[in-house]
């Protein structure tokens, strides 16, 4: 186990960590401004990839699928939003988390009667399939290192637009208190539907990057919904900057755990028990994180301050 | 006059019910035993999860883990060739309800989104634990050798005699459940549903009462399980899968939360339209993913509403 | 708060009837339903044909219907109807739909089945109601061993034969250093230790990860840093495609050989293409296999469907095939279960993977190649290099007590 060893995992945690926070992010923002729990996020994720990849079929252009997809998948969010999750913002999260069930059932079938069942081929485009020289002896994949760029961009996007511009004032405001805003004349309605849109704009970036080196099929974004909900919970529901410490934590927990639990569990319970205990540790590492977490602090690290 | 109503409509479902048995020895068709024996193992199991869901607006994503652990407590003695059904199903409703009680203790710290995160990652949990656990099967799952033995009188391999045990079972706790929702302890879960500070307030102490009320869901859910692992006379750690906890949730939802006798509806309606629509589609589930939404947006009482009486004033 | 949307006093009524009458027609639905076909042989076959599994099932579907209609819809000389199941790959509903298929439609044979949890569900219930059962996938030890039944066969393998050749093949071939990796469930642990079986080499490290693990990331850092000489994964479905692609993406393509089971196949290809070439499979079987019987089916299945069909197709062709065989032998009288396990035994039918042997224990020895991935004529294919084993027998047979 070298130095060079453990800081390219503490890489991989971090790419890892960025992607969750690109979920997280968009989940949050809406749960924060419009209180909704909103569990076909991880669908959203799934139509951002397979949109991706239909675009790439059929222009063969990377950039011209990654703005397609965007655009699309912010089309898609907000259409679901006029149509499915209007009713939903005055029910209790009970409803939401129901109601939006309902919505991952239907996303799932849906992708698979238009694209079929089987995984659809994607591959990283060429130009980004090279590996770049962090430091002597360390080259990591140029694509994973795009992500952590791309996914830092937007945690840098995301804090300048809410702090800095009238958008994101009319987002605080609207979370504040709604009724007031709309009472000042703001379109409280087409405020959402942006703000889900953007969202789900969010979403569906994660799920073009991971598109080409995850499988695309029907229901891959339940495995990492799951994730990201452990995320925003650790990081307190609402908060930017929690999801963006929680999906940090989580990524470098999880992908720490799987590389590092077993040799060193080995070290202290001998190689063959390690093989059983240090497996089954690690693919629960997260969900141990988080039950510590809230026994701690129930309302996560950064709870938002809610009016 | 319109509790009259719904009274006897609940009776003649509880009739063709029982009578199912007789239809299908008379038509030749035993399936339908067996198919009716499944919707009722899992009518009980979504009783249970209304019990907390409905009336204590607990939303727990994990309560297939109780499934499991039951199933679990009953195929593991009898591997070891304890097959006394006494012995497999009080360990089997003892350890569902243990874990339950654990599980809540922790879990109903927090509220909201993060107790359905936190129940949903215990049953994760326990989830990868069980398929990672090669002497029990590991995801190849467990055999039951022979089904749970209560005596000459109560043979469970008999399928008549084992419809009956499920349909009194489900019968006594549907009204048990009715008794205790409308006793000092059901009013109190309810009423902490609709505002807990206020009840604390008041003077009860309302953590006490949830976590009371989870851990007997569990329990109940374990009865389930042991019920299903009969049935199946095979369990794997799927059962205790998410997903699960999200099918039983459907069948709550479309019977009507709240209402008790709801999920028995939603069970039946469920796995009648799973067993049916699957023979003409591979891709059901397109229809019943808006259903679902239509019916938590504009019919809360789900199935369950459409009863006479069962509507807004049931 | 409970009371909140519901229907609205207005419809209650149309609505109610409406609701009713859905009701009514399901109720009746149920009762009249497909049983009363007339159709003299029935075979049951359960697969999984929605969830992302689906694909597997499509395969073995469109394999069944092919072989239909190269017996001219007649099995065995007699009509036949098929009734599929779709097990959504959990064992209790494997379970009814075998009830149904035996209770309600009165099938005479129950064939299919992907996974073997299902099938350890089902495979039981079958046999213990007299009626036989094909298995045209999974290969659980338990039914090649102890659980071995008079009545039920597999037209697959048992699932430890196919590691125990790529062990056999790395061994034979002085591979040292391997990296050993697989999902940490029941199937994943079996693998490897099918592996162990045959493989006597050095093996610098067993990694087991998680079930349906998307990121491998982490585990191609250690791998990497672990240096070895190869590489034995067992990831099926999803998460091959994945690892594939990632591994492919660290460079290790090139740099370290890697031998897979289970893996890399016609089902995952189209999903992987270049990322996949060089890849080492084991295999009883592929499209290029060279025998009439395996040529007719591969042609005639790439023009009837349009895509090339894997090793669960040609294992549910080879059932249908089976199952006419037998019922050929008694002249179609079905009640006739003794001769028609007899001739099941003879196993006397043009099978794809060539001549078709039955062990003590009703599962085939066959032979085992070394299969690789290369660019075929337009997309990527796998292809036959060499045989590892020839007429190879599980490992399990002598715990059968069944003799003949």
């Amino acid at each position: 186990m070298t130095a060079l060893l453990v800081v390219e995992q503490c890489l991989n945690g971090l790419q890892f960590g960025v992607m969750l926070f690109l979920m997280a992010a968009g989940l949050t923002l809406v749960f924060g401004i419009m209180n909704l729990v909103n569990l076909a996020h991880g669908s959203l994720y799934m139509v951002g990839a397979y949109l991706a990849t239909a675009a790439f079929g059929w222009t063969g252009s990377f950039l011209l699928a990654v703005v397609f997809a965007l655009i699309a998948t912010l089309a898609v969010g907000m259409l679901v939003e006029v149509i499915a999750l209007r009713t939903l913002y005055e029910r209790d999260h009970l409803d939401q988390v129901l109601a939006t069930f309902g919505l991952i059932l239907f996303f799932n079938e849906a992708v698979a009667i238009v694209w079929g069942r089987a995984a659809l081929f994607t591959t990283v485009p060429a130009a980004l399939a090279g590996h770049i020289q962090i430091v002597p002896g360390l080259r990591y994949p140029a694509y994973r290192a795009i992500i952590i760029l791309v996914g830092l961009a937007v945690a840098l996007l995301l804090y300048v637009v809410v702090s800095h511009t009238r958008l994101g004032m009319l987002i605080r405001a609207g979370a504040s208190n709604r009724t007031m805003v709309a009472a000042l004349g703001v379109n409280i309605r087409l405020l959402y539907t942006i703000v889900f849109g953007f969202g789900a704009a969010l979403a569906g970036l994660g799920g073009l990057m991971a598109g080409p080196i995850y499988t695309v099929l029907p229901g891959m974004g339940e495995e990492i919904l799951i994730q990201v909900f452990v995320v925003i919970v650790i990081g307190g529901i609402g908060s930017i900057r929690g999801a963006l410490v929680g999906a940090v934590v989580v990524g470098m927990v999880d992908t720490l755990g799987r590389a590092f639990l077993k040799p060193m569990l080995s070290t202290a319970i001998g190689p063959s028990a390690a093989n059983n205990a240090g497996p089954a540790l690690a693919s629960i590492s997260i969900y141990i994180l988080m039950a510590a977490v809230l026994y701690f602090r129930p309302q996560g690290l950064f709870p938002a301050a809610r009016g | 006059m319109d509790s009259r109503a719904r009274a006897l409509a609940l009776i003649a479902g509880f009739l063709v019910l029982g009578l199912v048995p007789v239809v299908a020895a008379l038509t030749h068709q035993p399936f339908y035993l067996d198919l009716f024996r499944r919707i009722m193992i899992f009518a009980i199991a979504a009783v249970s999860l209304d019990l907390i869901l409905g009336f204590g607006g607990m939303v727990s994503f994990g309560h297939a883990a109780y499934l499991g652990i039951s199933a679990y407590a009953v195929a593991i003695p009898a591997f070891y060739g304890i097959d006394n059904g006494i012995v497999q199903w009080t360990l089997a409703l003892g350890l569902s309800g243990l874990a339950a009680l654990l599980i809540g203790a922790v879990s109903l710290r927090t509220s909201g989104v993060s107790f359905i995160m936190i129940t949903l990652a215990f049953a994760q949990m326990l989830y990868y634990l069980g398929i990672s656990i090669n002497a029990w099967g590991a995801d190849d799952g467990m055999r039951l050798a022979r089904r749970s033995q209560f005596g000459p009188v109560v043979d469970l391999a008999n399928p008549y005699v084992f419809y009956y045990v499920v349909f009194g079972l489900l019968v006594l706790l549907l009204w048990l459940g009715h008794r205790l929702i409308h006793a000092r302890f059901g009013m109190v879960i309810r009423a902490v549903r609709s505002n807990e500070p206020r009840m604390q307030a008041v003077g009860f102490a309302t953590f006490r009462y949830k976590l009371a009320a989870f851990a007997l869901a569990g329990a109940v859910c374990g009865l389930a399980g042991a019920l299903l692992a009969n049935q199946t006379e095979y369990l794997t750690p799927s059962y205790m899968h998410w997903t699960r906890s999200g099918d039983i949730m459907v069948m709550v939802i479309l019977g009507g939360m709240g209402t008790l006798f709801g999920p028995v509806l939603g069970a039946v309606a469920f796995l009648l339209l799973e067993d049916l629509l699957s023979a003409w589609t591979v891709h059901w589930q397109v229809v019943l993913g808006p259903l679902l939404v239509l019916v938590v947006l504009y019919a809360r009482r789900g199935l369950y509403g459409l009863l006479p009486g069962g509507g807004p004033h049931g | 708060m409970l009371e909140s949307g519901a229907w609205s006093d207005n419809k209650e009524g149309p609505v109610r009837i409406l609701k009713g009458g859905v009701v009514l027609a399901l109720v009746v639905g149920l009762l009249i339903g497909p049983a009363g076909a007339a159709d003299p042989l029935k075979i049951g076959f359960i697969t999984s044909l929605s969830g992302p599994a689906g694909i597997i099932g499509k395969h073995m579907k469109d394999s069944v219907e092919l072989a239909l209609d190269h017996l001219g819809r007649k099995v065995g000389g007699v009509e036949t109807e098929v009734i599929y199941g779709d097990d959504q790959r959990k064992p209790d509903v494997g379970k009814q739909l075998a009830d149904e298929m035996l209770k309600k439609h009165k099938v005479n044979f129950v064939s299919g089945i992907i996974w073997s949890n299902v099938m350890l569900a089902v495979a039981p219930t079958v046999t213990g109601a007299g009626t036989i059962m094909v298995g045209t996938n999974a290969g659980p030890h338990e039914l090649a061993g102890k659980m071995c039944h008079e009545l039920y066969f597999t037209t697959s393998w048992q699932n430890d034969q196919t590691p125990e050749a790529m062990g056999k093949h790395m061994q034979d071939q002085k591979v040292t250093d391997v990296y050993a990796m697989a999902p940490n469930d029941a199937a994943g642990k079996d693998m490897i230790s099918g592996f162990k079986r045959y493989f006597k080499g050095k093996i610098v490290d067993e990694v087991y990860t998680k079930l349906g693990q998307q990121d491998y990331q982490a585990e191609i850092t250690q791998l990497r840093a672990a240096n070895p000489k190869a590489v034995f994964v067992f990831y099926p479905g999803d998460m091959g495609i994945q690892f594939l692609k990632q591994y492919a993406q660290a460079g290790l393509r090139d740099q370290i050989p890697l031998f897979s089971v289970y893996t890399v196949d016609e089902t995952t290809l189209p999903a992987v293409g270049d990322a996949a070439l060089g890849n080492f499979e084991a295999r009883y079987w592929s499209p290029d296999l060279k025998n009439e019987a395996s040529q007719k089916y591969v042609a005639d299945f790439k023009k009837k469907f349009n895509y090339t069909p894997s090793y669960y197709g040609a294992q549910s062709y080879d059932g249908i095939l089976l199952i006419d065989s037998a019922v050929r032998a008694v002249k179609g009288d079905l009640s006739n279960k003794k001769g028609m396990v007899a001739a099941m035994r003879k196993a006397e039918f043009k099978s794809t993977r060539g001549k078709f042997t039955y062990n003590v224990n009703h599962h085939p020895i066959e032979n085992f190649y070394l299969l690789k991935a290369v660019k075929g004529a337009s997309e990527v294919e796998m292809q036959i290099q060499k045989t590892i084993f020839e007429s190879h027998k599980d490992s399990y047979y002598q715990d059968c007590p069944m003799k003949w």
